[in-house]
């Protein structure tokens, strides 16, 4: 194959380099694109989500915000920190790549899959929590907690129940693709240790990168809606 | 008896390797489209069979051919089968999987392994329908709607959404790979304006499937989470609200309708163009039409719940924008219709299913004039006149489109030709068959048969009958071109390079290709539809790769 | 009204008639005049932006006066008349409920008088269904947990096809019934033969059984709103919106008190989801309507005050659901 492709192109060429493409160029700019729209459809898969919630807590104004204000901000605030300071571990990994560091590109990346675990295990911990509190919708649902201002209604736990449905849903789609994240980053892990990045080809790493920025993205939008929105009734 | 080649056969990329798992695990695009091919053939097969089951059951009025239940899910699997395993990848993962490359001068689509993946998915996606049909179906309605489908229906609801999430992403794939492939692998020379404006078509098309598709999935997931643990997003027993699902389903399933169609037109564009050896006219309001119909598609799916239970306002503005959309629709009939002006026309059998488009699509999509007006929607919505009108477009249009141009690049794909006589007597069978099974259906939808009946008052037989008899006939018509194009591998005469001289890259390499498509990369100095070059015999040929 | 429906469908037909004709004549004509002769080669146009603009702007103007006419025809189809007679429907698998104001109880039939206005206030007890008459150019979405609503007048005695046109489950296609158009002389008859009295009536029992009377009084004093002339006024809400009563705003209350409550007043009203049917529902809401002059009682009333109701065409969207 690579053969019948240096015939095509008897230029030297980077053996990492695929088939189709004339030059290395065009496959980073093809794999970024590519990347880019993946997020794109992942903007969208997330945006129905958003939208019910959005549209619930207009309806049920009351109801979402004595549920909101269970939640514990003091974990979230500490994973939004994580995430970012995660973020900032993939850039720097991104730019070792870009300028062979090899130490620092693999101290990065061990990083990053350090804070995604801790990212995990925070989640696990809210999740421990909420279930002993009995908020996981199903059958031993209870919510007993009044509508902020309104200290003598109580909220309804039907509608509460339809918070902490949308709460695990994305939240727990969010945790899934960070897995997915930390799987990338294990591979990616994997090849720098092989030396498979150079400054001329670093292309996996830039994707990776994209995907995991936008993980945090997504989470930096959860955040506030779901946590912070109700914090001072 | 085959036919003999006179010289030893050339390598393209079906001989280039034999064997079950050098089909299985290919990149090559072209072998990628022929698995699609096999695919969607046998689930069409599938829903066709049913919709055969369909009608002999309402050629009478009584319900006595199958159990009530059984016809529920006799309806929806029709629906899910048709539109998530035929209609949404036909043209685009056989037909555009193999020529997008081609047209634009690449060696292969950007992602070649995530094509495969796609294929992979769409496999999975089938099996687990398979299994579910297999295992006692599905009976909620292509649709869905809930809460029926999360609190009442007693059938495999959750496996058929499973199914259709991850078909779905198939479909994902295959728009992200066209996007990348178009922007990044056009050939030197290949500017915008010089891309086949069946490129155009599904450029279009792959950003309603980014786009949308990610939403039924999501809307799917809520729904499979719902029936399993009994939540009360959409129940309004628990507090939900059944309207919301119908918003989250019809903001993609609206514009699936215009993955559905969007590529067929491109396909007519094409065959248009070369059986009248000119350009097409207006060829920038034909390519900006596709994105406009792209872009407004995403505006008006509310059109599907006018009596549903939407505000007045709301339906106001749904129907408004419902007939912006219509508008780039009819300029692209226009455009095919001018184009045939001083055109030096051919009717093979391609150019028979182009005019047959034209006459359905127009017919369907004046029709779709009617279901827009808020004042007939209240009388038309949920009876046989939406299922007449929807078959239009997506039987007449669609699928009349994907057979012209099956017929239209077969010499291409396969290296055969097929038999332009039993060709042009499918095309006419089709056509006569289709009119009589859906026409009826207008006039029994306007007298009042509603949707998903299997039993109805006898005045609405005569008609029921006539679509029946007309579905037989379309059915023979789909068989006829399984037949010969199957035939026509092994004895059909050996195709040159372009049987049509017909305009495009694709043509200018052998038929069928090599693998890699172009034995040199070519460079275009030339506007698409060169038919006025093409046709002069006594210009020189402009230079040309390989 | 089905007569509207038909004079904008016979227009379509024209239009779509004649442009379709123009089509295949256009089609049939090019494809016959221009077929292919040997030495004639087709002439290449690239096209004509002055033609491109005619065929863009002439389609969407006929677009714009069908939009128009079917808003207008739409428009009245989903407001009824202010005096039309009301018939609550509960729809649930696989049969229709229907009860006259006047209390007849009727199922998969229903009793109309020629000439007269009918409102139906319709929900449903389990999944959508779709209330259908072809005769009267007529449908509307049958949805649980809130009303819809929609109405008719029928211009000729007969009796009509009833469907129900959501799908539904399994006997989908067995919720069928009739619509039965009678002369008024031959109605009058019929509705005396037997009923339970007018459901505002029976709306007044179980609101005296259920105790509501004890806290919303129809003096000042009471823990809960009076109820008297509240309906299809505007109400202000104690998180500060305000809403107008409808009959969607009534049955909410009943069912999910918490939701919209009253400014002034204390949440102490309990819930009466899974303690009333339906139909229970219906006859609270017609009897607290039936305590607004402007609101149904069943019996023969002509208020003499005009109290200003809700807005045009909003009779049961207000305060509910997602649009």
């Amino acid at each position: 194959m690579h053969s019948q492709a240096a015939a095509v192109h008897p230029e030297v060429h980077n053996p990492a380099l695929l088939h189709h493409f004339a030059e290395p160029q065009q496959q980073r700019d093809a794999a970024s694109l590519g990347m880019w729209i993946f997020l794109a459809t992942e903007v969208m898969f997330f945006g129905g989500l958003f939208c019910a919630y959005l549209i619930y807590r207009i309806k049920y104004f009351g109801d979402f915000a004595a549920a909101s204000q269970t939640l514990n901000a003091a974990l979230g605030a500490a994973n939004t920190v994580v995430l970012i300071c995660s973020s900032l571990t993939v850039v720097l990994a991104v730019w070792a790549a870009q300028h062979a560091r090899r130490t620092m590109l693999l101290v990065s990346l061990v990083l990053t899959i350090i804070l995604g675990f801790a990212f995990l295990g925070i989640k696990a911990d809210e999740y421990k929590e909420k279930f002993e509190l009995h908020h996981v919708p199903g059958a031993s649902f209870q919510f007993q907690k009044s509508i902020p201002g309104h200290p003598d209604q109580m909220a309804n736990p039907q509608h509460a129940q339809i918070y902490f449905a949308l709460y695990f849903i994305m939240t727990g789609l969010h945790a899934l693709h960070m897995i997915v994240g930390i799987g990338i980053f294990t591979w990616l892990l994997y090849s720098a240790w092989r030396g498979r990045f150079t400054p001329e080809y670093n292309t996996p790493m830039e994707i990776g990168g994209l995907y995991w920025h936008f993980v945090d993205i997504i989470w930096i939008y959860l955040f506030p809606l779901l946590y912070l929105i109700d914090l001072h009734k | 008896m085959a036919i003999e080649n006179p010289q030893p056969e050339r390598v393209n990329y079906l001989n280039k390797e034999y064997g079950i798992g050098s089909w299985l695990l290919t990149t090559d695009h072209k072998r990628i489209a022929l698995l699609y091919l096999i695919s969607i053939t046998f689930f069409f097969f599938i829903g066709g069979f049913f919709a055969l089951l369909i009608r002999l059951e309402l050629l009478t009025p009584a319900g006595d051919l199958v159990q009530a239940d059984t016809y529920n899910k006799l309806f929806t699997m029709h629906g899910q089968v048709m539109v998530f395993f035929f209609l949404i990848p036909s043209i685009p993962a056989v037909l555009g999987n193999f020529l997008v490359p081609l047209m634009v001068g690449a060696k292969d689509l950007a992602f070649p392994r995530i094509n495969l993946l796609s294929w992979y998915l769409y496999v999975i996606g089938g099996i687990l329908m398979l299994h579910c049909m297999a295992t006692g179906g599905v009976d909620t309605g292509w649709t869905f709607y809930t809460p029926f489908s999360t609190a009442f229906s007693n059938t495999k609801v959750i496996e058929a959404g499973l199914a259709i999430f991850v078909a779905g992403f198939s479909s994902i794939l295959t728009g992200l790979n066209f996007i990348v492939t178009i922007h990044r692998m056009r050939a030197p020379g290949m500017t915008w304006s010089r891309l086949p404006l069946f490129i155009w078509a599904h450029y279009a098309t792959s950003i309603i499937q980014i786009l949308g598709t990610p939403v039924i999935a999501i809307t799917l997931v809520l729904v499979v989470a719902e029936r399993s643990l009994h939540l009360g997003i959409f129940d309004p027993k628990l507090g939900g609200d059944p309207l919301l699902f119908q918003h989250l389903f019809w903001f993609y399933s609206h514009p699936a309708v215009y993955i559905m169609i969007l590529p067929s037109m491109g396909v007519v564009t094409e065959i248009i163009a070369c059986f009248s050896r000119k350009r097409i006219f207006g060829y920038s309001f034909v390519a900006l039409s596709s994105i406009a119909i792209a872009v407004f598609g995403f505006l008006v799916w509310a059109h599907h719940m006018f009596v549903a239970g939407i505000s007045v306002y709301a339906a106001l503005v749904f129907s408004l924008l419902s007939y912006a959309v219509a508008v780039p629709s009819a300029v692209k009939v226009f455009n095919w219709t001018a184009t045939l002006y001083k055109g030096s026309i051919h009717y093979d059998a391609p150019m028979l299913y182009a005019f047959g488009f034209l006459g359905l699509f127009t017919i369907g999509g004046l029709t779709g004039l009617f279901l827009a007006a808020l004042g007939v929607n209240m009388h038309v919505h949920d009876t046989y006149f939406v299922i007449a009108h929807f078959h239009y477009i997506m039987v007449g249009g669609a699928v009349m489109g994907y057979l012209g141009g099956m017929h239209f690049w077969w010499p291409k794909i396969s290296g055969r030709l097929y038999p332009e006589g039993w060709a042009r007597l499918a095309a006419l069978i089709v056509f006569i068959g289709f009119n009589l099974t859906f026409f009826p259906q207008f006039i029994l939808g306007y007298v009042g048969m509603p949707r998903r009946y299997y039993q109805y008052p006898a005045e609405f037989q005569v008609l029921n009958v006539l679509s029946t008899a007309g579905a037989t006939i379309l059915g023979v018509g789909y068989l006829l071109p399984m037949i010969y194009f199957l035939w026509s591998m092994r004895y059909g005469k050996p195709a040159p390079d372009n049987p049509w001289n017909a305009a495009g890259l694709e043509w200018k390499t052998a038929s069928p290709p090599p693998t890699f498509n172009f034995d040199q990369e070519p460079v275009v100095t030339w506007e698409a539809y060169n038919y006025e070059e093409l046709d002069a015999p006594h210009r020189e040929e402009v230079p040309v790769a390989g | 009204m089905a007569g509207s429906v038909d004079a904008l469908y016979i227009f379509l037909l024209i239009v779509s008639g004649l442009m379709t004709l123009l089509i295949l004549a256009a089609v049939v004509f090019f494809a016959a005049r221009f077929r292919h002769r040997r030495g004639v080669p087709a002439e290449q146009i690239e096209g004509s932006t002055p033609l491109e603009l005619i065929w863009s702007v002439i389609p969407l103007v006929v677009f714009m006066v069908i939009f128009l006419w079917g808003a207008i025809v739409y428009f009245k189809g989903r407001t009824p008349p202010r005096d039309a007679t009301e018939v609550y429907v509960v729809a649930k698998q696989w049969m229709w409920k229907l009860e006259h104001a006047e209390g007849q109880r009727e199922i998969n039939e229903l009793h109309v008088p020629v000439g007269r206005d009918v409102k139906l206030i319709m929900t449903s007890q389990d999944v959508i269904h779709s209330f259908f008459v072809p005769a009267f150019r007529m449908k509307q979405d049958v949805l649980p947990g809130r009303y819809t609503v929609t109405w008719f007048r029928a211009t000729k005695p007969g009796t009509y096809h009833l469907f129900c046109t959501q799908y539904c489950g399994t006997q989908h296609s067995g919720m069928i019934g009739n619509v039965i158009v009678m002369e008024p002389a031959q109605y009058e008859a019929w509705m005396s033969g037997g009923s339970t009295g007018p459901l505002s009536a029976t709306g007044e029992k179980i609101f005296s059984e259920l105790g509501c009377v004890t806290c919303h009084r129809s003096d000042a004093q009471g823990r809960g709103p009076n109820l008297q002339g509240v309906f299809g006024k505007p109400v202000e809400l104690a998180d500060g919106r305000t809403v107008t009563a409808d009959e969607n705003y009534l049955r909410e209350c009943i069912l999910d008190p918490g939701a919209k409550r009253v400014k002034g007043f204390r949440p102490i009203m309990p819930t009466f989801q899974g303690l009333v049917s339906e139909e229970q529902v219906n006859a609270l809401v017609a009897y607290v309507k039936s305590l607004s002059p402007s609101g149904k009682s069943g019996t023969a009333s002509s208020p003499a005050v005009a109290v200003p109701v809700k807005a045009p065409g909003r009779a049961v969207s207000k305060g509910s659901q997602v649009q």
